[in-house]
């Protein structure tokens, strides 16, 4: 689960992390008043989307009077922000965040993330902070620090010492980063977070060093013993459909093609995407519905696809194990028939009685096709989907 | 002979009283697997569907010889439940548990360290030996004795895999789902490592999917050491980056991860890498030349 950089700031900070002084605000006027109490001198107005790449795409300025921070808060909210990370339609924003403007002498970047493998977290660090760490990574790999922390020990000083000073920070500098580091990661423990990346880091010309910005993820496994942080959870940030497939425990991700794929399993579910690409049509989602599927899931599950407009035929690939393919068949015909479906169906299924399966099929009365083999449903269903206008 | 699992096995079911754990213990009993009893905490004592359920594994263990363990634990309690099993050394722990907290799981690696048990999983569908005995869910009907050795992330295109290798008339030996998590007992390369001792198991369908190195690193071993035949596919050719697709590790990160360069790596290793999922039976008939 992905939250705000405010959001992000304020966990941290009761971990002990410094950051800058600010808070959220969802209108202008509430702006200023921030802008007021911070002391009415140089401001940064962030828009909170959950995409990197902010500033690039015009969603962070500075600010030089609380008229200025009203002004650009005015112009930020409601305005769609597209970064390289929102895709083509970008994001709206509705809040902004409004902070103290600090007097930067470095950037620098930190992140802890879970190293498969080597199956521990590992801190990753770079003197080039405030760029984009992909491409650091990528162009100046010799500049990416990264050291392994043991679970059971934790981070233990010599560690924070090694990549302070590889980074070149004098002996101050690195005693708070020491700090800094072992806040961050008792926040990462704690919270059971997936990744928590600080870019930049700064140091201030006083010798501070503060997390000017923030990106803090969660574990969604483990949401369960955090109810505070599951609070934190801003749905408008989501697909509105894959929000009511989580309802229903679907798994849903909405892609941009015109074929809706109802699959059993994660794998399957990406393979089939796979395979209809390859047959010369796009994807509309990927969707497992699980293994322990009933003909309500079934139902839902049609819902979702059928939301989506852009749907122009609907792929089927079920291989029961423990999901009859009878259970199924019933399941479609009662969804098909209640959602009025009209766009082609294939449906291709495998398994436990499927025979059965196929008869409930085939004595519907409805149009479907039924194929043999996932290269026979791909190549079906793309053909279908193009003969639909 | 295959690998894991034989008619040797002895099988216990921690999470035997619950739903999921009383089917599939039945399941693995029908087809074949001799399942010695169950573990529910509270419970010991009692008798589970003719099964002698007892407090902890080290009881069961103790008292019928059990070898092999699977778990069906909900997934707050799995991390204490894999712990436990291999606290007991029992040799194979197989945990069938989706959603296992990432945290959990690196104290779980952390406590295996230098201890004898393996563990396959979490978040998988188990193990299954043709004709012999099975541990999870995998169904037991659409196998049959052979070959082929299959390792894979994903469970029903593991089905699908079996499903096309019998089209052909190819049986398999042992069947092995390591799972879609982050962090998993067992890896592709230490599957293969199975396979590569095993006399029985002339060549190896394995399938990964976005996400990680374990497939770059597979290919790396394969190439300088795997010397039977594999065929290879990758889920998630079309998967956008930065999604989780239903499995928590399934997910294109930074740019890394993606199908792509784990195809390649395979191909460069020797693998027959498949681009379509259907056409993973027809290309190790092929290069068995069959």
């Amino acid at each position: 689960m992905k939250i705000h950089e405010y959001q992000a700031k304020s966990v941290l900070s009761r971990y002990g992390v410094p950051v800058p002084r600010g808070e959220v605000a969802f209108s202008s006027v509430e702006a200023a008043d921030i802008a007021r109490r911070l002391g009415g001198e140089v401001c940064v107005v962030k828009a909170q989307i959950h995409a990197g790449g902010r500033g690039k795409g015009g969603g962070v300025k500075l600010a030089r009077s609380i008229g200025e921070v009203e002004q650009l808060t005015k112009d930020m909210l409601g305005m769609t922000l597209v970064t390289h990370q929102t895709g083509p339609d970008g994001r709206k924003v509705s809040r902004v965040l409004v902070e103290e403007g600090l007097q930067i002498a470095r950037e620098l970047y930190l992140s802890i993330v879970i190293d498969r493998a080597s199956a521990s977290p590992v801190v990753i660090a770079s003197a080039a902070g405030g760029m984009d760490i992909e491409e650091v990574a990528a162009t100046h790999p010799e500049q990416i620090l990264r050291e392994a922390i043991d679970a059971g020990v934790g981070v233990v000083p010599f560690q924070a010492r090694k990549l302070a000073f590889g980074m070149g920070l004098d002996g101050a500098a690195a005693n708070k980063f020491a700090k800094v580091l072992a806040a961050i990661y008792t926040a990462f423990v704690e919270t059971d977070a997936s990744m928590i990346e600080i870019n930049p880091l700064i140091l201030t010309r006083g010798g501070d060093l503060l997390a000017l910005d923030a990106k803090v993820s969660f574990d969604d496994n483990a949401l369960y013993r955090h109810p505070d942080l599951k609070d934190l959870r801003d749905l408008s940030e989501e697909d509105p459909l894959e929000v009511e497939a989580s309802k229903f425990s679907l798994n849903y991700i909405r892609l941009d093609g015109t074929i809706g794929c109802m699959v059993n399993g994660a794998g399957l579910a990406m393979a089939t995407m796979d395979i209809i690409k390859l047959a010369g049509g796009e994807p509309a989602n990927f969707l497992d519905v699980g293994g322990g599927a009933n003909a309500e899931q079934i139902r839902n599950a049609f819902k979702i696809l059928m939301s989506d407009a852009n749907v122009k035929a609907v792929l089927i690939n079920i291989f029961g194990g423990i999901l009859r393919c009878d259970v199924l068949a019933a399941g479609v015909v009662a969804a098909v028939k209640e959602l009025s479906v009209n766009v082609p169906i294939v449906v291709r299924m495998e398994g436990t009685n499927v025979e059965e399966g196929k008869r409930i099929l085939r004595e519907s009365g409805l149009k479907f096709t039924t194929a043999d083999s996932m290269g026979e449903a791909a190549g079906t269903i793309v053909a279908q989907a193009k003969g639909v206008r | 002979m295959a690998v894991l699992l034989d008619r040797n096995t002895r099988l216990i079911v921690q999470g035997l009283t619950g739903r999921e754990g009383t089917f599939h213990a039945k399941a693995a009993a029908a087809y074949g697997t001799t399942v010695v009893g169950g573990v529910t905490p509270g419970k010991g004592g009692t008798i589970h569907e003719g099964w002698p359920v007892f407090n902890s594994v080290h009881d069961a263990v103790r008292e019928t010889g059990a070898n092999a363990t699977v778990i069906f634990v909900p997934p707050p309690f799995a991390a204490d439940a894999i712990m436990e099993a291999v606290d007991a050394a029992i040799p194979l722990a197989v945990c069938i548990t989706e959603g296992i907290p990432t945290l959990d799981m690196l104290k779980v690696t952390s406590f295996m360290q230098g201890k004898a048990t393996r563990l396959i999983g979490p978040n998988c569908p188990g193990v299954i030996t043709a004709g012999q005995a099975k541990a999870g869910i995998i169904p037991g009907h659409i196998c049959r004795e052979g070959s082929i050795g299959i390792v894979s992330k994903s469970g029903t295109l593991t089905y699908e895999a079996i499903h096309q290798l019998s089209k052909f008339g190819m049986g398999q030996t042992t069947c092995i789902g390591i799972g879609g998590d982050p962090l998993i007992g067992t890896s592709h390369i230490d599957a293969l490592k199975l396979f590569a001792a095993d006399p029985d198991t002339e060549a190896v369908i394995m399938i990964g999917e976005i996400g990680g190195t374990a497939e770059q690193e597979a290919a790396a071993y394969i190439k300088a050491s795997f010397k039977k035949p594999v065929v290879g596919f990758i889920a998630g050719q079309t998967a956008p980056p930065g999604r989780r697709m239903g499995h928590a590790g399934a997910i294109i990160a930074g740019g890394q991860g993606t199908a792509k360069e784990k195809m390649d790596a395979l191909a460069a290793a020797g693998v027959r890498v498949v681009q379509s999922p259907a056409d993973m039976g027809a290309a190790m008939k092929e290069i068995l030349g069959r």
